[in-house]
């Protein structure tokens, strides 16, 4: 599969697009269907894909398995973090009306970070996944 | 920003932290650092969550200042307050444990996982009793019940994975029937906030949706609380799970299920419907005795010592739900308080066992064993490896003979609170075969902690045996709670006034 000429330069085109997509649709989660949990699968499939094509090990040399496990833990942070600014700025746990000065502005920062840290999580946790069975040593492709 | 207002967001958030922060930090040590901090701000914030309740009456906090019943509320009141100070209580005590113990049991690059699992776990707990929101019941559970998993996994012996899978798939089931549950209740009020579900349940009580709701509820919730006969994942999962994860679970994950039935039982579904309309307490009862009889029993023939007392789990289970079914003051009185004594017993009994467990593996301690083995699979403790045992390990026997004391009931120790409270109970309603009913299953209990006591006390150790007493850092937590079954039996004022006060709070159509 590695050698296929077609696949490699189909996925060099489409990868940084998928990427981007995935930067739509956790940005645009405010105003439509989207958001954090399919911004980050989608970003996570386009990893994947790069995997697929290019090698498992090269995936691996660009996100590497540190990374994923910090961005597991990040994610979490980044949501609870946002609870506790609202904590510290005095409001209630994960009260974004305090988070700006405007309690609608605040409500927009609030769910903009409370989505970045779900993103960041659930494409650490499709990858975690992905390497963990891609990199048990059998077939690659299916785990997918 | 005071810090007093914000306690039942923080007794969640900060264990939570702790697991995140602990992965980020990939080091044992550091892990065990953090999460050991975490738990005991989440004990030092359940005290004075408990102090404050006893002041000032229920607390509700509003996540996100939305308030209820459009918001998450946090709802604190005096049978939740209890049951924190049980669960954060326990972890406090075990982490510090886990610390000696897990050296011998998990590969040491997994220890950081292990103790954010621990992490994640406590704070999905302690969720599932501070919440007061339906779905956040869900949400926490399937949280701690995820990690749980994992952690019964990590136990050395294989058969660990295949506890750990079937755990999964029972626990999986019950937490689907809860949350269809949760659905039908939804359906039918359209809302999920337990103290407005209550308000609004009374206009469409005797629906069949909402006796659906209630079906799947009890069942799902049963599953999880191993409720006689569906106990099946428990004695496996609690045998070959690590030390330490077995005395938290035993604690902890089956009382906060009860916990949970108790709220929706009394608090939501209301009383006439579950004890006057349906014949519910009459199934629990005949329940809660074929698990005082038959898991007692089952336990009596145990081979393995922590098989047993797992099975013992399952029958003292069956004394928390028999005072249930009762629908009287001092029947959930001694629900109440059987369930925080048995959970700190039956912790030390499993802490001891650790112990007992490191004890064996030390080289010298059994000839078998091959020098230097600290790889291999720790030795089952199995009763043909524990003769004579109270002389090699007389602090480990008599805490064990101590606590399981208590699982009989003596006088003096904290299991008798409970069932003297259910006695009475019993004898309230007149139903005096059910006060010997009691009596005969403590009976049984006198059988399995005696087995242990004849082959630790009377019979003669194997030759070439030194005294090999687990390490202090073992030893010291496992006596804490020996210490708090003693301690509690003795001063019923914390335990059973506040049991007191939540049955006088919840049980208002019954005597």
């Amino acid at each position: 599969m590695e050698s296929s000429l077609v696949l490699r330069v189909v996925a060099k085109l489409l990868i940084p697009f998928i990427l981007l997509f995935a930067l739509y649709v956790q940005f645009h989660g405010d105003f439509g269907p989207g958001g954090g949990f399919q911004a980050g699968t989608i970003f996570a499939a386009g990893i994947v894909f790069y995997a697929l094509v290019f090698g498992l090990d090269n995936a691996r040399r660009i996100v590497p398995d540190r990374l994923v496990e910090a961005m597991l833990a990040l994610g979490v942070l980044i949501y609870a973090g946002v609870g506790v600014a609202g904590l510290l700025l005095g409001g209630n746990y994960l009260d974004y009306f305090v988070l700006a000065a405007d309690p609608v502005h605040g409500q927009h920062r609030g769910i903009f970070w409370v989505e970045a840290g779900v993103a960041v999580t659930v494409s650490g946790v499709m990858l975690k996944i992905f390497y963990m069975f891609a990199g048990r040593g059998r077939h690659d492709g299916d785990a997918a | 920003m005071s810090l007093a207002a914000h306690l039942p967001a923080l007794q969640v958030v900060l264990p939570l932290l702790s697991a995140p922060l602990a992965v980020l930090l990939r080091h044992g040590g550091l892990a065990f650092a953090i999460v050991t901090a975490g738990a005991w701000s989440a004990f030092a914030a359940a005290i004075a969550l408990w102090l404050q309740v006893g002041e000032t009456g229920a607390i509700s906090y509003h996540i996100g200042n939305w308030p209820p019943p459009w918001g998450i509320e946090y709802r604190v009141d005096r049978l939740a307050s209890f049951i924190l100070l049980l669960v954060a209580g326990t972890a406090a005590v075990v982490l510090p444990y886990s610390r000696a113990s897990i050296a011998r049991e998990i590969p040491r690059e997994l220890h950081y996982l292990y103790y954010a699992m621990f992490g994640l776990c406590l704070a999905g707990l302690l969720g599932i009793v501070v919440t007061g929101d339906a779905f956040n019941i869900f949400v926490f559970l399937e949280i701690s019940s995820l990690s749980t998993y994992v952690m019964i996994a990590l136990g050395r012996d294989r058969r660990a994975l295949a506890a750990s899978y079937r755990y999964l798939i029972m626990g999986t089931i019950g937490a689907t029937f809860f949350v269809i549950g949760i659905g039908f209740l939804y359906l039918m009020t359209g809302t999920l906030n337990l103290v407005d579900l209550a308000e609004r349940m009374r206009s469409v009580e005797s629906s069949r949706p909402v006796l659906a709701a209630l079906a799947f509820i009890t069942v799902g919730v049963s599953l999880k609380l191993a409720l006689f006969p569906l106990h099946q994942w428990l004695p496996n999962a609690y045998t070959y799970a690590p030390s330490a994860v077995t005395a938290f679970l035993a604690a902890t994950a089956t009382k906060v299920s009860v916990y949970v039935l108790i709220r929706f039982w009394y608090s939501v579904f209301g009383e006439t419907l579950i004890f006057h309309r349906l014949p519910l307490p009459q199934i629990l009862l005949l329940l809660s005795l074929a698990a005082m009889f038959a898991a007692s029993f089952t336990a009596i023939f145990q081979d393995n010592l922590k098989r047993l007392f797992a099975y013992s789990s399952v029958g003292q289970i069956g004394y928390i739900t028999l005072g249930m079914s009762f629908d009287s003051v001092s029947g959930l009185t001694a629900a109440v308080v059987h369930l925080f004594n048995h959970g700190i017993t039956k912790a030390a009994i499993f802490l001891l066992i650790g112990g007992l467990v490191v004890g064996l593996a030390k080289p010298d301690a059994h000839r078998d064993a091959p020098a230097g083995s600290r790889d291999a699979v720790p030795p089952a403790p199995t009763f043909d490896r524990l003769a004579g045992l109270a002389q090699r390990m007389p602090l480990t026997c008599f805490g064990i003979v101590v606590a399981g004391l208590s699982l009989i009931g003596v006088p003096g120790t904290a299991g008798f609170v409970g069932k003297w409270y259910l006695i009475l109970a019993a004898m309230e309603k007149g139903q005096f075969w059910i006060v010997g009913a009691i009596l005969l299953s403590s009976l049984l209990a006198v059988a399995y902690v005696w087995r242990f006591v004849e082959v630790a006390y009377f019979r003669s150790p194997p030759a070439g045996c030194a005294r090999c007493e687990p390490p202090p850092g073992l030893l010291i937590p496992a006596w804490l709670l020996v210490g708090a079954t003693v301690w509690f039996g003795l001063d019923t004022s914390v335990t059973l006034g506040t049991a007191l006060d939540v049955a006088r709070q919840l049980v208002k159509v019954g005597a």
